[in-house]
């Protein structure tokens, strides 16, 4: 195996990425939308909502999720007033799963253009005749969607941590973010479904002829994290620590079930002969 | 002789479908060698397997001493190929096109960087080597994808359909680099084409062998005079004459004369070999007839090609 040409793959691929507008721009929209737009718009509402906060934390639903949370949740808002704990549930805890739409996100569609994108242009061909053996071309490709899905997230969440803190000063008072649980999310959960999203993709891609289609289809798995969102607001699943290691780890053991597929369905003889 | 390609009882299916079947031949080191034959034929086929990007359905293929089953990085290693699209990355420019494929070859980076500058300044692309590669016209592309397959200075370089999609400017241009290519590197040139102008014109100039293919079988296989020869049963003259000529036809049957036909002041015939031709002409000469030219026809590559093509369709070959 040779990781310089493994390399050359990868940041050749990044390079051609990064001149699509296709792909760039989802790059930069989605983390400003949750990185900076929702969650100071949303400090700002709940330090200008002031008492009026008050009433909607008492809602008969919200009152009933407040009251099933587990001893870890409670102990996160222990002492705080209901300004506060609306900030440190909402930003802390619930928003958490988008920022798993991110790694997938430019996960998706990174490998969507590296792998169909390059079959759709045909210059497929020519890279099938350099002495880069199919391991090699596979791994270049899915480093070049994996490397700037987790940057993107280390970063996005980097500026998340500064905002956060930033804009809820003011009420808080204090550095509270981020909280113990987004750990294994960002550096354990992230990675997996970054894989998850590329493995996918790759799976998708041979059957897909066009960037498109590939980033389109694979964008389903967006419902992966949707489903997560919505079991975290309904209460049925609560990320902890121990819960966010657990979810990373399945989502791992199904990354390596795809990528065994993936990786029987990238050869040159079924890439070439699904693109003649 | 030592080969740079030996290809024995050599298959291959796509499905049901055989695109070759029981390919048996060499091809020689340092040869030029045209594989010539009507779309579909099997020749990009050809190419893919010798390259190792296929694996035979049956049979063997052996390339500068490699299996090319099991060395298929190996082989690449030693070849350049100029695909039948130029298969360029247009979003990147010619350089860092050229400077992507030389790294993937293994390349010395100084190295690397003398030889990109050499090879875009020879194909004229220097000053445009910052460009994107999508703004090209076709013509230029290819010139790079040409520059791209010779980067690493091949042993084996194979050419598929190198001009197929240019307009006539362009294809004398990439003729003449091939030319230039084939006259100062000593190395195996594997060119297919199904442009019969196109391998005439490099079969006549360059290639050693010309081998014409149809729905992946062989049709024939040897040098432009050895084909010409195989299926050319004599030579034909043209004879143009001032007037029309007074004797019997019959009277030209000379030794070595096969056949005459006469149609006013054009007499056409048939002669066994060249040499008759001089024997012809003083029988004419000594008729009085004015002669005003004498034409040999040569029979054409694409003359045998088509001769091939229908005797192939017909279940003869």
């Amino acid at each position: 195996m040779n990781w310089k040409t493994i390399l050359t793959i990868a940041k050749k691929d990044i390079k051609e990425a990064s001149q699509n507008k296709a792909v760039w721009l989802p790059i930069l929209i989605v983390p400003a939308i949750f990185v900076l737009i929702i969650p100071a718009a949303l400090i700002v509402g709940f330090s200008s909502a002031g008492t009026a906060l008050e009433s909607p934390l008492r809602d008969p639903d919200f009152a009933m999720f407040l009251n099933r949370m587990p001893p870890f949740m409670i102990e996160l808002i222990r002492g705080l007033n209901e300004v506060q704990s609306g900030i440190v549930l909402v930003l802390g805890y619930l928003f958490a799963p988008f920022f798993l739409i991110m790694p997938l996100m430019f996960s998706t569609v990174i490998a969507a253009e590296s792998f169909a994108g390059e079959r759709e242009r045909k210059t497929i061909e020519a890279l099938l005749y350099t002495p880069a053996t199919d391991a090699e071309l596979f791994i270049g490709k899915v480093l070049a969607g994996f490397i700037p899905a987790v940057l993107v997230t280390l970063v996005s969440f980097a500026g998340y941590t500064i905002v956060v803190n930033a804009t809820a000063y003011p009420v808080m008072q204090r550095l509270w973010f981020p909280l113990p649980s987004w750990y294994p999310l960002v550096l354990w959960v992230s990675p997996a479904i970054s894989l998850l999203g590329i493995a996918f993709t790759v799976l998708i891609s041979a059957k897909t002829q066009t960037f498109m289609g590939a980033y389109q289809t694979s964008g389903s798995l967006v419902l992966v994290v949707l489903a997560l969102l919505a079991g975290q607001a309904t209460g049925v699943v609560y990320l902890s620590v121990l819960v966010g290691l657990l979810i990373g780890l399945a989502i791992a053991v199904v990354d390596v079930i795809l990528f065994s597929f993936a990786v029987r369905a990238f050869n040159r003889e079924q890439l070439l002969t699904a693109t003649s | 002789m030592q080969h740079a390609i030996v290809i024995e009882h050599l298959s291959h299916r796509f499905n049901s479908r055989y695109a070759l079947k029981d390919l048996s031949y060499e091809v020689r080191q340092g040869e030029i060698f045209a594989l010539l034959g009507p779309n579909g034929a099997g020749k990009t086929t050809t190419i893919r397997l010798v390259n190792g990007l296929y694996t035979p359905t049956s049979g063997r293929i052996n390339v500068l001493g490699m299996d090319s089953v099991r060395q298929g990085s190996q082989i690449r290693q030693q070849t350049g190929v100029l695909t039948e699209t130029s298969a360029l990355y247009e979003r990147l420019s010619a350089r860092e096109n050229l400077l992507f494929f030389g790294r993937l070859y293994g390349v010395p980076e100084s190295l690397l960087l003398k030889r990109t500058d050499e090879i875009l300044q020879f194909f004229g692309l220097k000053n445009r080597e910052s460009e994107r590669a999508g703004a090209y016209s076709k013509g230029m592309k290819q010139r790079l994808a040409l520059a791209r397959a010779f980067l690493t200075h091949p042993r084996i370089l194979f050419l598929d359909e190198p001009t197929s999609s240019l307009d006539p400017e362009s294809t004398q241009q990439v003729h003449e680099l091939i030319e230039s290519l084939c006259r100062q590197e000593e190395n195996t040139v594997f060119l297919c084409t199904h442009r019969l102008e196109e391998a005439e014109r490099l079969a006549e100039r360059l290639a050693d062998r010309v081998a014409i293919l149809n729905s992946g079988r062989l049709l024939a296989l040897g040098s432009l005079p050895e084909l010409t020869q195989q299926f050319n049963h004599g030579l034909w003259v043209e004879v143009d004459l001032l007037q029309p000529l007074q004797n019997d036809p019959s009277s030209l049957r000379v030794r070595g004369v096969i056949d005459v036909q006469v149609s006013e002041r054009k007499i056409r015939a048939q002669v066994a070999e060249e040499e008759i031709i001089p024997s012809l002409v003083a029988t004419l000469v000594a008729q009085k007839a004015q002669i005003v030219s004498v034409q040999p026809q040569k029979v054409t590559l694409e003359e045998i090609y088509f001769k091939l093509q229908s005797q192939a369709q017909e279940g003869a070959v």
